[in-house]
Parts: structure tokens; C-alpha cells; sequence
């Protein structure tokens, strides 16, 4: 299954259009979309608006693939469980999200090569072929790095 | 004197600031945490610790935020913080100028999403930030703007 999802804060209907499309083409039902409060319902897969965290990990776990919006709570979720993700970045000038904050995010954890991209619809229709083979680097850690948490508490200690 | 634990305010709105939260709870071992957030599901996440829900004005609309930052002053003053460490985003904005006013030191922990620039209310929450963080080591240097690694 390939979950397919928005965040908590805006829908995105940009991305499950363009996964819709590319189910139909494909003839593939094992979908499962989160879409907030989006207008458009994928016609070819399940999709509800909103998981309870509890849901959400559950759908990440046992997904072989995400395709999600370049949020850093998914990101950080999908690398947690070692799970391929390709991302839409959101777009300010769609109303989508406040600003483009997303297109940075989804380069910087690109070029390490934690991720697949798509920067527009057609990249990513063309990205979605792959998401399921490809290979992240390494499962994340369930923490911070030890220089941050050892850096505030160190703060904590003195204050 | 006599020395006892930390107190300490940890809080974020949903989604990613949530989930970078989550991930310094390795810098609070030894302490009492209280943790601040938005939804109310999220108190599965940890458990064992006081939780508080307030109000979400993520969509910055005034009246919501009013609502957001009374509800927060209350839990604050219940609370009363040694340390309040926040990774926004309005609502850790909030909860740094309340604490300064309580007599806390206060953390801002930008989030890592933020490549290019400070969020807005990181900027803003600045100057009332005893330690001021970014992710991104080509961010830090300005004022008082520290870099100490990430939440990866």
C-alpha cells in the first residue's frame, strides 16, 4: 500500500489529483489517502480527511511507500520507519501554505538524498513509478542529535 | 539550598513543530515536564507527563489567537516554569513572552523546516529568548541566533 498524505494543517488537493491520475493509468487500487479538508475525493483509491496519530502511524508502518506535501512531520515520520517518501512541495502563490518554506526543506532533504521529489505535478507523476524501490539511506534515529539535546540540556541544568 | 527538579514547559502547535518536539525529550530527562499543545490526541505521545490542550490559531486569525494565548496564560500560571522550550509556532511564540514575564528562561528552537530564513514568530520570539536556535548552520551568527545540530 501506498499512503498517500497532507498534514493536519491545509488540504492539497495539487497532489491527490495528480496520485489519482496516476492510479487510473496504472490500474492500482492499494492506495490510502489522508486529505484534510480537500474538495477533491481520489476516484480510484480510499481516502478520509484526518488520521488520529495513532492511525497515522499505523498507515506508515505498514505502507511501502509515502507520498506526501514536504512537511517535516511527515518526512521525519516516513525516515523514522525507513520508508521511501516523494514529496510535493507546497506552493504560497496556490494559497496552499503560507510560503514556500516547502520547496527548501524538500532540496535540502533531496541533495542528502533522504527523499525523491517532484517540484510540480508532471515531476512528480514521473517520480511515482520509483517511490516504492527507492532506498533511503538509513533509518533515523528516534531522537534529536546528541549536540542539540545535549546543548538545551545543559540550558535546562544552569537556568 | 535545596535542590530540586526542573520544571519545565515544553510546547508546540501540530504537525512538525509536534514531532521536532518529541525528538528533544532526550534534553529533558531528569526534569518535570509539562507539555503544551494543540491536539488533543497527541497526549498518547507522552505518556506519564502532564498535558495541556489550548486552542489552535494556526489560521492567525485574532480572535483565535486571544483565545490560544489566554488559555496558555492560564495553564502557565498553573504551571509555573522553571524553563520553557518551545518549537512554535505561535503558541511557543506566546509561551516565551509569558515565561519571561513568570521569571523563566526560555528556549526557541526554530524549526528545521526553516532553511532559508527564521520563521516569522522565530524572529519575532528573539529577543525574549534566552537561547535562540536554528537548524541551519548558515542562519546562525546574527545577535544572539545559535547553532547547535538539528533535530535529525
Amino acid at each position: 500500500m501506498i499512503f498517500v498524505t497532507v498534514g493536519h494543517q491545509m488540504p492539497f488537493d495539487r497532489l491527490i489529483r495528480v496520485v489519482d491520475a496516476w492510479a487510473e493509468r496504472e490500474g492500482r487500487a492499494d492506495l490510502f489517502a489522508q486529505i484534510g479538508d480537500g474538495a477533491y475525493w481520489p476516484s480510484c483509491f480510499q481516502a478520509v480527511p484526518f488520521l488520529t496519530p495513532r492511525q497515522f502511524q499505523q498507515r506508515m508502518e505498514r505502507c511501502s511507500a509515502v507520498v506526501a506535501h514536504a512537511g517535516t512531520g511527515t518526512i521525519i515520520a516516513a525516515l523514522q520507519l525507513g520508508k521511501p517518501i516523494l514529496v510535493l512541495p507546497r506552493r504560497a502563490d496556490l494559497a496552499e501554505t503560507r510560503n514556500d518554506h516547502q520547496f527548501a526543506t524538500a532540496r535540502h532533504f533531496a541533495g542528502s538524498g533522504m527523499l525523491l521529489v517532484g517540484y510540480n505535478e508532471t515531476e512528480l507523476a514521473a517520480r511515482l513509478a520509483d517511490v516504492e524501490t527507492f532506498q533511503p539511506p538509513s533509518l533515523l534515529s528516534d531522537a534529536a542529535s546528541p549536540r542539540l539535546t545535549q546543548r538545551i540540556g545543559a540550558f535546562i541544568a544552569a537556568a | 539550598m535545596k535542590r530540586r527538579r526542573k520544571k519545565i514547559l515544553a510546547i508546540a502547535s501540530g504537525g512538525g513543530h509536534w514531532i521536532e518536539l518529541l525528538r528533544l525529550q532526550p534534553a529533558f530527562s531528569g526534569s518535570d515536564v509539562a507539555y503544551v499543545t494543540v491536539q488533543r490526541d497527541y497526549a498518547a505521545d507522552v505518556p506519564g507527563h502532564r498535558f495541556h490542550v489550548i486552542h489552535d490559531a494556526t489560521r492567525w486569525s485574532k480572535a483565535s489567537m486571544l483565545m490560544m494565548a489566554g488559555q496558555l496564560l492560564l495553564v502557565m500560571l498553573r504551571e509555573r516554569p522553571d524553563v520553557v522550550v518551545t518549537t512554535g509556532a505561535a503558541p511557543g511564540y506566546f509561551a516565551i513572552r509569558f515565561g519571561r514575564w513568570l521569571g523563566a528562561k526560555t528556549v526557541w528552537v526554530d524549526s528545521i523546516a526553516n532553511v532559508e530564513e527564521l520563521s516569522l514568530s522565530g524572529r519575532m520570539a528573539g529577543k525574549y529568548a534566552d537561547l535562540w536556535l536554528t537548524q541551519w548552520e548558515h542562519l546562525s551568527g546574527t545577535d544572539h541566533l545559535e547553532y547547535a545540530g538539528a533535530v535529525l
